[in-house]
């Protein structure tokens, strides 16, 4: 059964969205929160597993310290206070994602509180984003529904669960309720999301592949009359877990809330699973009393205390952040914003800096890979990066062509000859006869043939008309199988006739 | 603190799984009620400028260094569950949570 929904332009000339995020990023630590078992992905079920994460009796869970200074580094990344002291507290509930029947997480007293994120929507709109919160918390173990139609809860005959994720470190990133965005809310959302993955992928404290679950994102919608101050009353939609996903997901509730409301119905607070092949939501569970988790401070758990020393030390090792670095780049390099929003989007900037470092220009360096290589991975059907180009190459490469050995429509040959593993590109042109042919003498012999077949051009080249010369270059390329330098081909023809160039 | 009722009671029983007759509702709301009471006198004792203790002993910062340790078995980890399959815990679907 499919809910009802509104246009998304009707939606948004009716109401106005407030949106919230709670986003889980799972730490990259070696070992887990509490226990010391491996922190590692895809590996057979229930192997990396010990007491502590199976909630024996008598176990004494024990913080990982990394995972501390990872959450803190998340805190001062999003501009948050660190708390001085903070707890751990234990979440009950009974689900068999966790066996101890409980979840280590934080209550009232989270490390890091009061941030911000500026998120650069596509037309360069900065919207600032209140992070209310960071707490850290462990993750449950996965559980698959055996049975039933597909694979979802509903109609499921038994679930089988793997603990190998149960305990691995997770921040948990709490939004303030986000005002304000109206019809780009959808895309805010995405933004946002993709701001907080590039933060902490940057920070180099987590794998932040959505894929697997790295980061994760609830998405919290509500909408309200415009004008009115009161929030209505809001759907969180679970574990939307692709960039795409996340602003497909907004839109989508946005257009059913819309649809409700018109209805006279009130919003049922509740839950609601994502569905990506038909990019909707269904209804998941209501609030109820079993939400009532009764938090209390985790006995078995001595406080945190972050001095202020520890904390700037941290935030001394935090890398440029990501928005920083791109302005840099791009004043750096001199790129217009359409270029580098290209080059952005093409998943070449880090790439285009080593090359930049290998000893390219920044001109060279967005002419291989936007010209030559991006459409090569395109092809391929891998990311520009992983193609197998260094950037020493591309280097090499160019230097062949500056230094008149090679032309640049031999240059892109020997790169498919490097992409193909036939050697490095002073072999490639030996191997393949590529060189340019430069001594003068095979070019004038060729050149006196072109004049004579051609004595009108001459004749035109002679009276001034440069553009002429084409026509006599052409032939001599020809003549050359394509392996003359064209520059030093136009020089020799004007001298040849005795023209200024 | 506030005084702990019959409902709280039946409340609380709900959420932690545990089935109570009417018999055994009445007599744990008495009995509870007790406990809450004397607790309460700690209340009294401690004036508003002593905060609440969550941890009695006045330690911070226990950690453990981010090293990888001892691991059970698929085998070792399975052996103390009712039922299980190909490596993993078997447990009934429940259908009221997602």
């Amino acid at each position: 059964m499919s809910d009802a929904t509104l246009s998304f332009e009707e939606a948004m000339e009716k109401y106005d969205p407030v949106l919230g995020f709670e986003v889980h990023v799972e730490l990259n630590t070696k070992s887990k929160m509490f226990s010391s078992a491996p922190n590692v992905f895809g590996d057979e079920p229930n192997t990396n597993v010990n007491e502590v994460d199976l909630g024996m009796p008598g176990v004494l869970p024990v913080v990982n310290k990394t995972a501390i200074e990872s959450s803190i580094k998340i805190g001062l990344a999003l501009n948050c206070k660190i708390a001085e002291t903070c707890r751990f507290a234990r979440k009950n509930y009974f689900y068999p994602d966790t066996p101890k029947n409980f979840q280590t997480s934080q209550y009232d007293e989270p490390i890091a509180y009061d941030g911000y994120l500026d998120i650069e929507l596509s037309d360069g709109t900065i919207f600032r984003v209140e992070i209310e919160r960071a707490h850290m918390e462990e993750d449950a173990g996965k559980l698959t529904h055996m049975g039933g139609a597909t694979g979802r809860i509903q109609g499921a005959d038994y679930s089988l669960v793997d603990y190998n994720r149960s305990g691995v470190p997770l921040v948990e990133i709490v939004t303030k309720p986000i005002e304000g965005a109206g019809s780009r809310a959808p895309e805010l959302a995405k933004a946002y999301v993709a701001a907080v993955r590039e933060i902490v992928k940057n920070l180099g404290v987590s794998d932040a592949k959505m894929e697997r679950g790295n980061v994760r994102c609830d998405a919290n919608v509500s909408l309200r009359p415009h004008g009115r101050e009161r929030f209505g009353i809001r759907s969180e939609t679970k574990n939307v877990n692709s960039l795409r996903a996340v602003e497909h997901a907004v839109r989508y509730e946005i257009q059913r809330h819309a649809a409700v409301l018109d209805s006279g119905e009130p919003i049922v607070q509740e839950t609601r699973h994502w569905h990506e092949d038909t990019r909707t939501t269904t209804s998941g569970r209501p609030k109820s009393d079993a939400d009532d988790y009764r938090y209390f401070p985790e006995p078995d758990l001595v406080p945190i205390v972050a001095s202020r020393e520890w904390v700037e030390e941290l935030r001394a090792t935090l890398p440029e952040p990501p928005a920083a670095r791109r302005k840099r780049l791009q004043a750096d390099w001199g790129y217009s914003d359409l270029e580098f929003r290209d080059v952005v989007n093409a998943g070449v900037m880090d790439e285009i800096e080593e090359t930049i470092a290998a000893g390219a220009t920044a001109t060279v360096a967005r002419k291989w890979w936007m010209g030559e290589i991006v459409g090569r991975a395109k092809n391929a059907d891998v990311d520009p990066g992983q193609l197998g180009v260094a950037p020493a190459t591309i280097v090499e490469l160019n230097t062949m062509v500056e230094d008149g050995k090679i032309n640049n429509k031999m240059a892109t040959e020997v790169l498919d000859g490097v992409l193909a593993g036939e050697g490095t590109p002073e072999e490639i042109v030996a191997k393949r006869g590529l060189a340019v042919v430069s001594d003068d003498g095979p070019l004038l012999e060729a050149i006196d043939t072109a004049l004579a077949a051609q004595p009108g051009v001459a004749d035109k080249i002679r009276g001034g008309k440069l553009q002429a010369i084409g026509a006599i270059v052409g032939s001599v390329m020809k003549a050359t199988r394509g392996q003359a330098d064209a520059g030093r081909v136009k020089e020799l023809i004007l001298e040849r006739l005795g023209v200024e160039g | 603190m506030a005084a702990i009722n019959r409902d709280d009671v039946a409340h609380l029983a709900h959420l932690a799984h545990i089935e109570m007759s009417a018999e055994e509702l009445d007599r744990m709301a008495g009995e509870l009620a007790v406990i809450v009471e004397s607790v309460k006198s700690v209340s009294e004792a401690a004036g508003d400028d002593v905060p609440a203790t969550s941890h009695p002993i006045p330690l911070t910062n226990v950690f453990r260094e981010d090293v990888v340790g001892h691991t059970f078995t698929a085998e070792q980890a399975l052996s103390g569950a009712p039922d299980a399959y190909e490596g993993r815990f078997k447990v009934p679907a429940i259908l009221d949570e997602g």
